[in-house]
C-alpha cells in the first residue's frame, strides 16, 4: 500500500521529553528515534518532534505498529511562557536528567509539576486545586508533591540519567513512584541492543504508553505498577 | 602603659591601634568573603553543580578585595581607622589584588580552556601550554599601555602604576560601554511609549499557526519513518536479488523503489518547517512577554517605572550631550559635584552651611550610593548574561572571565570615582594608586567610549524596534 494512505491510518501516542537545559534531550530522543548519535547537538528552541514506530505486543502474536511522537522541549527557563501549549493530549512523560549534575535531577518534581499546571488551564496556582493532583501542604506550609497519588491518576513516567559515561556521575534515585527509571549514556548505541536492560525498559515503557491510550481496560484489571 | 609606650617607640604609627583595625579590616574582609561565597553557590549556579571548589574560591576572593576597596573609601571619607592603617591596607589589598587579576585568574583560566579540549590532554607538553598562554596575554596587556599617552617610563617597567594603568584602561573601556548601553536601554525599557499592544487575537494567531506547522512537521516525518522502515525491510529481503549498482544508486538518490517516497525531498521539506516553527516559537514567546509588559505597565508599580523611565531619559540625553560638549572643548571637569552643589547652595540660594561638615555627609552619601549601585547592577547583569549563555560544560570558564572582568571593573570606578569626591579625600586614592597617573586621561577615554556606546546602542535599538514593527504589520 502507498505509504502516505498508511501513515494517516496507524494510530499515535504522544510522548512529552521534559528536562533542564543541557541535559541531553534532543540526543537522547535522536538516538531512541533513528538509532543514531547526534553529533551536533545544539540548544533546542521551542518544540522538537521526532517518530518512531513501535511494535506493540510483540511477545504477542498479534503485533500492531504505532507511531510514538516524542515531544522534546526546550528546556530553558527564558522560554517557559510558551511551552504550556505543547502539553495538551499528552500519554506519557520522559524525564531526563544528567548524572552529572545534581540539580538537573532535583528538579524533576518541578517540570512535574509544571506539566500539571498546564493540565489544569495554567492559571491556578491555589493550594487547594492543586492538592487534588497529588500536592499537599508539608509540615512546612508548602507545597510539595506526593508521588503516590500521582501515580494513581495519569499519565505513565519514565526517568533517563543520561551522561553516565562521563566522570563525577552518580545513580540518584528519584521519589517519584511508579516511574521506570533507567541509566542511558546517548554517546553510542552500546547499551541499546536488542536485549539489553534499557531496550526492555523502554519497550515496557512504551507498551504501557500505548495500553493507557488506547486499552484502559487492561491497565486497570493489571492494576497500577 | 609600659608596655604601650615602648611599642610606640620601636613602630611609630604601627601600635595597638593598628592591630584592632586591622582585626576590623579582617572581620569585613570576611563578611564579604561569605557573600560572595553565597551568591556563587545560590545565584550564579542555581540550575549547576558545583564540581570546582578552586573557582568559587577565586570568585570570592575578588568579590572580597574589591568590596575592601570600597570600603577604605568610605573610611577615608568619614575619618573611620587610624590613616596608617587605612595606607598599610590600601596597599596590601591592591597588590593582592593585582595579584590575582594578572597571575592567578589567567593562569587558572588557561588551565581550564586546555583540559576541556580533548587533543590537547594526550599532547605530554600540554603541561606547559597554560603557562605559554599566560605568557601570551601577559605580552597583549603590556601591549594595550602603548598606544595611550598615560605614563612615562621613568619609573621603571615593573612598578605598580604601570600595572594599574593597563587595568585601569580595560576596566574604564568596559565601564563605558555598560553605561552606554544601560543609559540607553533603561528609558526604553521602563517608558510604554515603546510598548506595542498585543491583542488576544494576534497570540492566538500566532499559537494556531504554530500548532499547524508543528503538525505538519509530524505527518512528514511519520512518512519519512514509515519510508525507512519499510526500505529496511526491504533490502532485508530482496538484499541478494539486486545488483550492485542499483544499491548505490537507491542509497545516494533516497528513493525507495517500494514506496512512492522521496525520503531525501521530505527531509528537506522537514527541515524548512523546522527552521519556520522555531522562529514562530520565538516570536509567540516574545508577544505573551510584551502582553505581560502591557499588563504590569497598568498597575502602580509599572507606572512608577514609566515615569522613571521619563527621569532616566533625560539623564542620558544630558549625559550625552555632556560627554559631546567635554569631547569637543577638550574639558575636564575640575569641581566635584559635591563641592559645586555646596558652592551653588552658598552662593546663589545664599544659605550658609558649614562646608565642611556638609562635604564630607553628601559625598560619604553620594559615594555609597555609587559604590551600592554600581556592584549590585554589574552582579545582576552578569547573572542575567551567565544563564543565558552559559551551559553545564562552560559555567566553570565562564566564571572565571566574570571575576576577571569584575576585578578590573571596580578597580577602575574607583579610579573614576575620584572625580567625585572633594580634593580632600582625593588625596588616598592618588597617593595609593600613583600620583603619575594621568587621571584626567581616563575621564577623557570614559567619555569618548560612552558616547560610541550610547550612540550605537540607540541605533541597534531602533533597528530592533523597527523590524518587529514591520514584521507585527505584515503578520
Amino acid at each position: 500500500a502507498p505509504v502516505h494512505l498508511m501513515a494517516d491510518s496507524l494510530k499515535k501516542a504522544k510522548i512529552v521529553v521534559l528536562g533542564d537545559s543541557g541535559v541531553g534531550k534532543s540526543s537522547f530522543v535522536h538516538l531512541i528515534c533513528h538509532r543514531q548519535v547526534l553529533t551536533n547537538p545544539s540548544w533546542t528552541v521551542g518544540c522538537n518532534v521526532e517518530v518512531k514506530v513501535h511494535e506493540y505486543g510483540k511477545a504477542l502474536s498479534t503485533s500492531q505498529s504505532y507511531f510514538l511522537e516524542f515531544w522534546d522541549m526546550g528546556g530553558s527557563p527564558a522560554y517557559k511562557k510558551g511551552r504550556s501549549i505543547f502539553y495538551s493530549n499528552t500519554n506519557g512523560i520522559i524525564l531526563v536528567y544528567d548524572r552529572t549534575n545534581r540539580k538537573s535531577h532535583d528538579h524533576l518534581p518541578k517540570w512535574m509539576s509544571e506539566f500539571h499546571c498546564s493540565q489544569q488551564g495554567g492559571a491556578s496556582t491555589s493550594k487547594t486545586s492543586k492538592q487534588g493532583l497529588g500536592f499537599f501542604s508539608d509540615s512546612r506550609g508548602s507545597l510539595a508533591y506526593d508521588p503516590e497519588s500521582f501515580a494513581d491518576q495519569g499519565v505513565p513516567v519514565m526517568i533517563v540519567g543520561t551522561k553516565g559515561d562521563c566522570a563525577r556521575s552518580a545513580s540518584l534515585s528519584s521519589n517519584i513512584t511508579g516511574a521506570i527509571e533507567i541509566n542511558l549514556d546517548c554517546n553510542s548505541l552500546s547499551q541499546l541492543t536488542f536485549d539489553s536492560q534499557q531496550t526492555t525498559e523502554l519497550n515496557k515503557f512504551f507498551d504501557k504508553v500505548i495500553e493507557k491510550r488506547y486499552f484502559p481496560s487492561y491497565h486497570m484489571v493489571s492494576g497500577h505498577l | 602603659m609600659v608596655v604601650g609606650e615602648s611599642e610606640a617607640v620601636v613602630a611609630p604609627g604601627y601600635g595597638f591601634g593598628f592591630v584592632l583595625d586591622s582585626t576590623m579590616m579582617i572581620i569585613t574582609q570576611a563578611l564579604f568573603f561569605a557573600f560572595g561565597w553565597l551568591f556563587f553557590m545560590r545565584k550564579l549556579f542555581k540550575y549547576y553543580e558545583i564540581h570546582n571548589v578552586v573557582i568559587q574560591l577565586l570568585f570570592s576572593v575578588t568579590i572580597t578585595l574589591s568590596c575592601t576597596m570600597f570600603e577604605l573609601i568610605i573610611f577615608e571619607i568619614i575619618g573611620f581607622l587610624d590613616s596608617n592603617s587605612r595606607y598599610f591596607h590600601w596597599h596590601i589589598n591592591l597588590y593582592l589584588m593585582l595579584v590575582v587579576l594578572i597571575v592567578i585568574i589567567p593562569i587558572y583560566f588557561a588551565q581550564q580552556v586546555v583540559n576541556a579540549v580533548r587533543v590537547v590532554q594526550r599532547w605530554k607538553m600540554g603541561r606547559f601550554l597554560p603557562l605559554a598562554i599566560w605568557m601570551l596575554f601577559v605580552y597583549f596587556f603590556w601591549k594595550i599601555g602603548d598606544p595611550f599617552p598615560i605614563l612615562s617610563t621613568k619609573h621603571g617597567i615593573f612598578s605598580i602604576e604601570q600595572l594599574i594603568s593597563r587595568v585601569g584602561v580595560i576596566g574604564v573601556t568596559l565601564m563605558a560601554v555598560l553605561s552606554g548601553f544601560g543609559a540607553v536601554n533603561a528609558p526604553y525599557t521602563y517608558m510604554t511609549y515603546f510598548l506595542r499592544n498585543v491583542s488576544e487575537n494576534d497570540i492566538q494567531g500566532q499559537e494556531k499557526r504554530l500548532h499547524q506547522t508543528t503538525d505538519m512537521i509530524i505527518s512528514k516525518k511519520k512518512r519519512i519513518a514509515l519510508a525507512e522502515k519499510q526500505s529496511l525491510a526491504f533490502e532485508g529481503e530482496s538484499a541478494a536479488k539486486q545488483s550492485g549498482m542499483r544499491k548505490v544508486w537507491n542509497m545516494f538518490s533516497g528513493a525507495n523503489p517500494n514506496s512512492s517516497e522521496n525520503i531525501g525531498a521530505l527531509q528537506k521539506e522537514v527541515g524548512a518547517l523546522e527552521e519556520l516553527a522555531k522562529q514562530l516559537y520565538v516570536e509567540f514567546v516574545d508577544m505573551l512577554l510584551q502582553k505581560e509588559r502591557v499588563a504590569y505597565s497598568k498597575t502602580f508599580k509599572g507606572k512608577y517605572f514609566d515615569v522613571l523611565g521619563h527621569f532616566f531619559s533625560i539623564y542620558c540625553i544630558y549625559k550625552i550631550i555632556i560627554c559631546t560638549v567635554n569631547i569637543v572643548f577638550d574639558r575636564v571637569g575640575k569641581v566635584d559635584p559635591v563641592t559645586r552643589g555646596i558652592s551653588i547652595t552658598v552662593n546663589w540660594i545664599g544659605l550658609q552651611v558649614d562646608v565642611e561638615f556638609w562635604s564630607q555627609h553628601v559625598s560619604f552619601i553620594l559615594v555609597g550610593v555609587i559604590v551600592v549601585a554600581s556592584i549590585r547592577g554589574l552582579l545582576i547583569t552578569f547573572t542575567k548574561f551567565f544563564y543565558a549563555i552559559s551551559s553545564s560544560k562552560s559555567s566553570n570558564v565562564i566564571v572565571l572571565c566574570f571575576a576577571e572582568i569584575m576585578g578590573m571593573y571596580f578597580v577602575s570606578s574607583v579610579l573614576l570615582m575620584r572625580m567625585n569626591m572633594p580634593e580632600d579625600y582625593r588625596v588616598i586614592i592618588t597617593e595609593v594608586l600613583g600620583k603619575e597617573l594621568d587621571f584626567s586621561f581616563y575621564h577623557r577615554w570614559f567619555d569618548v567610549i560612552f558616547l560610541v556606546s550610547a550612540l550605537s546602542s540607540i541605533g541597534v535599538l531602533y533597528l530592533v524596534h523597527e523590524h518587529t514593527k514591520d514584521r507585527k504589520m505584515s503578520s
